[in-house]
């Protein structure tokens, strides 16, 4: 009976082919390391953004009046509502934490090379989008630190030659950060980006699926297929990743339990103290620092000493991602296989992203500006070296086959 | 060195230190709060309806909130609230109007319920036992992490008032005097130095709570949680082993 209507389903809707296609005779490398735990986890945490989402709309209040008061009313009287709003804050963190470890994936084992450029184009769009969609996000709770923060950002438009302030204000709404603003936020937040960000997901994953996984050893599983056209390195997604990753998300969520029950406000990063105020318009703060994951950018911007010219590097900071596929020259994808040179230059661009991050949260000083301006200079010189190193670089035989 | 990169993105993440509120070089004193001891959290409690409610709200607070999470019976409860007009079910207001707080203060005394979540608790503490003798400000009175503070020394009667100990640079008119640490009071209060420093603790312990008291959900839920994903983990490894026999690498 119960066959008999998936058997009617199937004849209707692709059901079976959409398992075998993407899960059950989705062949992939055999030798996915740590590393390659971060695209599902990041595909739960999106769930778990969505869901949680849902439910804090229920009780929250997109106005300037009430919006302070509705986070707390949530956290104090609505049933589970401390469970579900630190689920979301500590899930925007982790978001970040995992997306930032996922790029850096891509980016040692090389796989925004030939043929997956767009899966990397998606993917730097998610990026952008998942920017936009935290720093809306970030201004509902209406404390001093979402109000001024988004004060600052905006008013970073309005340095744009000739339309700026035009431009600043139609974002606002109003003149000053208002309850317009927080209203059309709101509508973004929870409906417009997200819808955006499940399009752009879904286009990553099946230009993931059409080309296949790439792998840490760099090499093509497709080289090689046995008689019946399957990879000889490849085993299918299912049942056998998808045990592997739950367990990888059993250790995610058990860190991310630590987080929520014990640590939720991480130290004053993940939740700032000052948020905890609400937003008071004729009160600026001491030090308006962003949240942590947008600190690396923010040190960017606040290397340049011109404004406009901050908010230039600022976004050329991300938009270069996007031409990284061309800008390395060389065909070998992993690092393992890589020159001596292509390493350095990599963990440095890491490590500039770190001490960019740890300045960003950072009140500025003369040293600190000097140490902004060399890190970024390190950042985007990681483009420019990569461009010439990748020309004539000595790289080490790829194997024919996963070791 | 793969590893090496993730360990220090992991540990730039944890070390990035986070901007407080209020600035004061002032070193701060441990507050030792401990969210388990309801006894505490009580007495903290009474303190605050006591000597803080006459000026501050705490208008995200219910009445009947504390009653629960304390475990207090109807007299415990009923002992906290100002009147008998009073009903479990109200959040703690003051009922200084605004106008003439403005007028005696100079300001509207803030609402304290968020307060130990913005500076945290140690700030508080430290804060509550550091007034001192300032004949320069309105109420004779000055606070070593809260420069030129409009409250006045509420305890002063309990602790007495401490008297400050100056490093003086320069000469002349030049002159610059900072706070360097805080003597026994002239006039020594009614309590002892330790029976107030307790009471303080138990204030800043109560004020912690009712800054988030799902903090007491989250501490009584966690361990459960974490006991579950545990055995899930470990259920995952296996079956994950169990799968990954046949698989040659």
């Amino acid at each position: 009976m119960i066959k008999g209507l998936g058997k009617w389903v199937d004849d209707r809707l692709p059901v079976s082919h959409f398992w075998n296609a993407h899960l059950a005779k989705y062949y992939v490398p055999h030798n996915f390391n740590f590393w390659y735990y971060f695209g599902s986890l990041l595909l739960v945490v999106f769930v778990l953004q969505i869901v949680t989402g849902i439910w804090l709309t229920m009780s929250y209040k997109p106005s300037a009046e009430n919006a302070f008061a509705s986070v707390e009313y949530i956290m104090r009287d609505v049933e589970w509502g401390w469970l579900l709003r630190y689920m979301h804050s500590t899930g925007a963190s982790f978001f970040f934490i995992a997306v930032y470890l996922h790029i850096f994936r891509g980016m040692m084992y090389g796989s925004y090379k030939k043929p997956r450029e767009l899966i990397w184009i998606f993917g730097v769009l998610i990026l952008l989008v998942l920017m936009a969609e935290a720093f809306m996000g970030y201004l509902l709770p209406w404390g001093q630190m979402s109000y001024w923060g988004a004060q600052v950002i905006i008013s970073l438009f309005s340095s744009v030659p000739v339309v700026g302030p035009d431009l600043a204000l139609w974002i606002r709404g109003d003149y000053v950060i208002s309850d317009a603003t927080l209203n059309r936020f709101f509508a973004l937040h929870v409906i417009a980006l997200p819808l955006v960000l499940l399009f752009l997901i879904g286009g990553h994953v099946m230009a993931l699926h059409e080309v296949g996984s790439n792998n840490p050893d760099g090499v093509d599983i497709k080289e090689h297929k046995d008689s019946s056209g399957k990879p000889v390195d490849g085993i299918p997604f299912h049942p056998y990743y998808t045990v592997k990753d739950l367990f990888g998300l059993g250790v995610f969520m058990f860190i991310f339990a630590v987080v929520l029950f014990y640590w939720p406000d991480g130290g004053g990063l993940f939740l700032e103290h000052p948020n905890f105020t609400p937003a008071n318009p004729l009160q600026t703060p001491e030090h308006i620092a962003p949240v942590w994951y947008f600190a690396p950018h923010y040190a960017i911007l606040r290397a340049v000493p011109d404004k406009f010219l901050g908010v230039l590097a600022m976004t050329l900071a991300i938009l270069i991602l996007f031409v990284l596929p061309w800008v390395d020259r060389n065909r070998t994808r992993s690092i393992r296989y890589r020159s001596t040179a292509f390493k350095v230059n990599l963990f440095a661009f890491a490590a500039a992203f770190i001490g960019l991050g740890y300045l960003g949260t950072q009140p500025p000083t003369t040293l600190g500006t000097l140490a902004s301006q060399i890190l970024s200079a390190v950042y985007f010189g990681f483009f420019i070296a990569l461009f010439f190193i990748s020309r004539r670089e000595r790289t080490k035989p790829v194997p024919e086959r996963l070791q | 060195m793969i590893r090496i990169t993730f360990l220090m993105f992991l540990i730039g993440l944890m070390a990035t230190p986070s901007a407080k509120a209020a600035s004061s070089d002032y070193p701060l004193a441990d507050a030792e709060v401990d969210l388990g001891d309801k006894a505490a959290l009580y007495r903290g409690a009474q303190t605050f309806m006591g000597n803080c409610a006459s000026c501050h709200s705490a208008n995200m607070m219910r009445f009947s909130r504390i009653g629960e999470d304390l475990g207090l019976t109807e007299e415990q409860l009923a002992e906290l609230l100002p009147t008998e007009s009073h009903k479990p079910g109200d959040v703690i207001e003051t009922n200084m109007p605004a106008d003439y707080a403005k007028e005696t203060f100079g300001i509207v005394p803030p609402d304290l319920t968020l307060t130990a979540r913005v500076n945290g608790a140690d700030w508080l503490y430290t804060y509550l036992v550091s007034f001192y003798e300032d004949p320069d400000t309105l109420w004779g009175v000055n606070n070593a992490v809260f420069p030129l503070v409009s409250m006045p020394h509420v305890f002063a009667a309990a602790q007495g008032v401490k008297q400050p100990v100056y490093e003086t640079e320069g000469e002349g008119e030049r002159t610059r005097k900072t706070l360097v640490g805080l003597e026994a009071p002239a006039r020594p209060g009614t309590m002892t130095e330790e029976a107030f420093e307790q009471k303080m603790k138990d204030l800043a312990a109560y004020m912690v709570y009712m800054a988030e008291p799902a903090a007491l959900k989250r501490h009584q839920y966690g361990p459960y949680v974490l006991a579950f994903l545990l055995v899930f983990i470990l259920v995952m490894y296996l079956l994950k082993r169990e799968y990954w026999r046949d698989i040659k690498h």
